[in-house]
């Protein structure tokens, strides 16, 4: 990205001033000159686009992960005030709707699983479907999958997969309000058919890892970690349904536009108005998508305490806690000394609320939210916590975020040669597609170090720990 | 009939082209395919039908590539041929492949076409379907 267009209001804070025919809301960037000059100039163009959507509450925001997108970039924040004509994106929320993070705490440490972490990880690769191709085991009849899309998580611990207290920790305890299953197409529904438990593709994983390092002790023990512990990563999201979701409604609000009165600068920012018919579909169905969501990386989560029950039959593991990161969340934020009711778009970003938010579980009220900012197979990942100083809708990054395309990494890296490197380095990679390691070789990511500094430096969150990793479950 | 791809950030540009729209959708369907395997490889045993109605010949592109997509997870397949024709506003598909099986090349899994960098246009006698798919 040009930078010189840009005005640095503070250290790691940019703005795109606006020109006298501009018709727009204030853009604000966040990151340090290095990560923005990383950014493509598309960035820029379209959170300059996103300013122009209607009814947009306060500027329209990209984290220090951001990168070029779908109509909005990852890394996007918005927010919407239904009361002010505002709108709800599909392309706002992205494709895998409510891909996150499951992210639990054990009561092993490192030192005591060495022996084992080969057969951890083969056990795991078994027990886990990862993949193109790959299916899961649970096959659901149409009324099923809709108790899914109404129940989320909640509906997964009924069934079995996981326990209750893992719901107190999962946002909006494990399910939110609003899905409506009957604006979810049947081809959305018909590919979710062998999908439910399984991981995925490209850059989802399945991550067990270390914490080298703690930043923040009182924020540490609060979330239950300690330096030489091992956690467990999970990264996935809705599946085929989310993304079917996704493309259905981009096509939907993307002809309606026009009719609906909204002028768009690029069509992948399709949307409507909340309080349209179009926009109460959409967002019945992407309510839906959520649930699915967090149903799969419930069961992802009770497949993973199986597995590791195999293996070490003394294991516990606990959720310290579940985000997402493509999502539009109705949630109450001040602008101008006013409390208001906002649609609050994150587009490959975390929600990070600051420490005393009422939606907090109370384990965690004094320290703030967990976030997790995942970053490559190679490098390592961080926990951190929301922050008092957070101006961002309390949202900050959800990644280090790619540096180079996936074109580009397939030319630079052999994924076998890959897989023996990080094994020289203590990694142990399972994957089927060799294709798929060299698209998510550690170098094809920008620097997670830089991004988690950032982000905290930004008064976007906290940092409370660095993980390594140890075994890469990849699809 | 031709493909190739293009550079995105996060995901693939896929390019397909062709004598006429129809070749180069079908050319697109292919590129899409060989990001998730080798196509030499899978037999072209069971076939798949796909209609759709839509006027505007962009989003035909996108909705073209993500019936295929569905149709490929919902039945568990992999798809290596692909023929569509064009009548008016309606366009009927023939997609041949077969399920997954062991011996097939794992690639990355393609979840669906976007409306980034989407184009459908004639260059001199060539037409040329291009789109950003997400993996």
């Amino acid at each position: 990205m040009n930078i010189q267009q840009l005005r640095q209001l503070h250290p790691y804070l940019w703005t795109l001033p606006k020109t006298a025919i501009e018709k727009r809301a204030e853009v604000l960037l966040y990151g340090n000159q290095l990560l923005l000059e990383s950014m493509d100039d598309k960035v820029l163009e379209q959170i300059a686009n996103v300013a122009a959507l209607p009814g947009l509450a306060g500027a329209a925001m990209t984290m220090p992960d951001a990168h070029w997108g779908y109509g909005f970039p990852i890394g996007g924040v918005a927010a919407f005030d239904a009361e002010q004509g505002g709108i709800v994106s599909a392309g706002g929320v992205g494709f895998d709707i409510s891909c996150g993070i499951r992210f639990l705490r054990s009561n092993l440490n490192l030192h005591d699983a060495v022996p084992l972490l080969n057969r951890l990880a083969d056990r795991l690769f078994a027990a886990i479907p990862a993949g193109v191709g790959e299916e899961g085991h649970i096959r659901l009849n149409p009324d099923q999958l809709d108790r899914v899309l109404l129940g989320g998580a909640q509906w997964a611990v009924k069934q079995g997969y996981g326990n209750a207290e893992d719901l107190g920790y999962i946002e909006e305890n494990g399910c939110v309000n609003g899905a409506i299953p009957e604006y979810v197409s049947d081809l959305a529904k018909k590919r979710q058919h062998g999908e439910m438990g399984t991981l995925g593709s490209g850059n989802h994983y399945l991550e067990v890892q270390l914490v080298e390092r703690i930043y923040d002790q009182a924020a540490a023990q609060a979330f239950g970690l300690h330096e030489g512990q091992l956690v467990i990563s999970i990264h996935c999201g809705s599946r085929g349904l989310g993304h079917q979701i996704g493309t259905d409604y981009l096509v939907m609000l993307a002809k309606a536009a026009s009719r609906l009165g909204i002028r768009l600068p690029d069509r992948e920012l399709a949307c409507a108005p909340i309080k349209s018919p179009e926009g109460r579909q959409y967002l019945g169905a992407m309510n839906a998508a959520i649930n699915c969501a967090l149903a799969n990386r419930q069961i992802l989560t009770h497949l993973t305490r199986e597995t590791f029950a195999e293996i070490f039959p003394q294991a516990a593991l606990e959720t310290l806690f579940d985000i997402s990161h493509n999502t539009c969340k109705l949630e109450s934020h001040q602008i101008d000394g006013k409390t208001r009711n906002l649609y609050v778009h994150r587009k490959g970003a975390t929600r990070a609320f600051a420490p005393g938010h009422a939606k907090l579980p109370l384990r965690y009220r004094d320290a703030g939210q967990p976030v997790i900012i995942g970053g490559s197979m190679g490098t390592g990942s961080y926990v951190l916590a929301g922050s008092i100083t957070n101006r961002a809708f309390a949202s900050c990054s959800h990644g280090a975020g790619r540096a180079m395309s996936r074109n580009q990494a397939l030319k630079r890296w052999d994924g076998r040669r890959l897989i023996q490197e990080l094994l020289q380095q203590g990694i142990l990679i399972r994957t089927r597609s060799m294709r798929g390691a060299a698209e998510e070789a550690p170098g094809a990511y920008k620097d997670v170090d830089q991004v988690a500094a950032i982000t905290e430096q930004a008064g976007l969150a906290r940092r409370v720990a660095f993980l390594r990793p140890k075994v890469c479950i990849k699809g | 009939m031709s493909t190739s791809y293009f550079e995105h950030d996060a995901d693939i540009g896929i390019i397909g082209r062709g004598l006429t729209i129809e070749q180069s959708f079908e050319a697109a369907a292919h590129a899409a395919f060989a990001i998730m395997t080798d196509l030499e490889a899978v037999h072209p045993v069971d076939a798949v039908i796909i209609d759709f109605d839509e006027p505007d010949v962009e989003l035909a592109l996108v909705v073209w590539l993500n019936q295929i997509f569905g149709k490929a997870r919902e039945f568990g397949m992999v798809f290596s041929h692909f023929y569509i024709r064009r009548d008016g506003d309606h366009w009927h598909g023939k997609i041949l492949g077969e399920k997954w099986r062991e011996g097939l090349e794992r690639g990355v899994e393609v979840k669906g076409a976007t409306l980034t960098m989407l184009s459908v246009k004639q260059i001199g006698p060539i037409w040329e379907s291009r789109c950003v798919v997400d993996v």
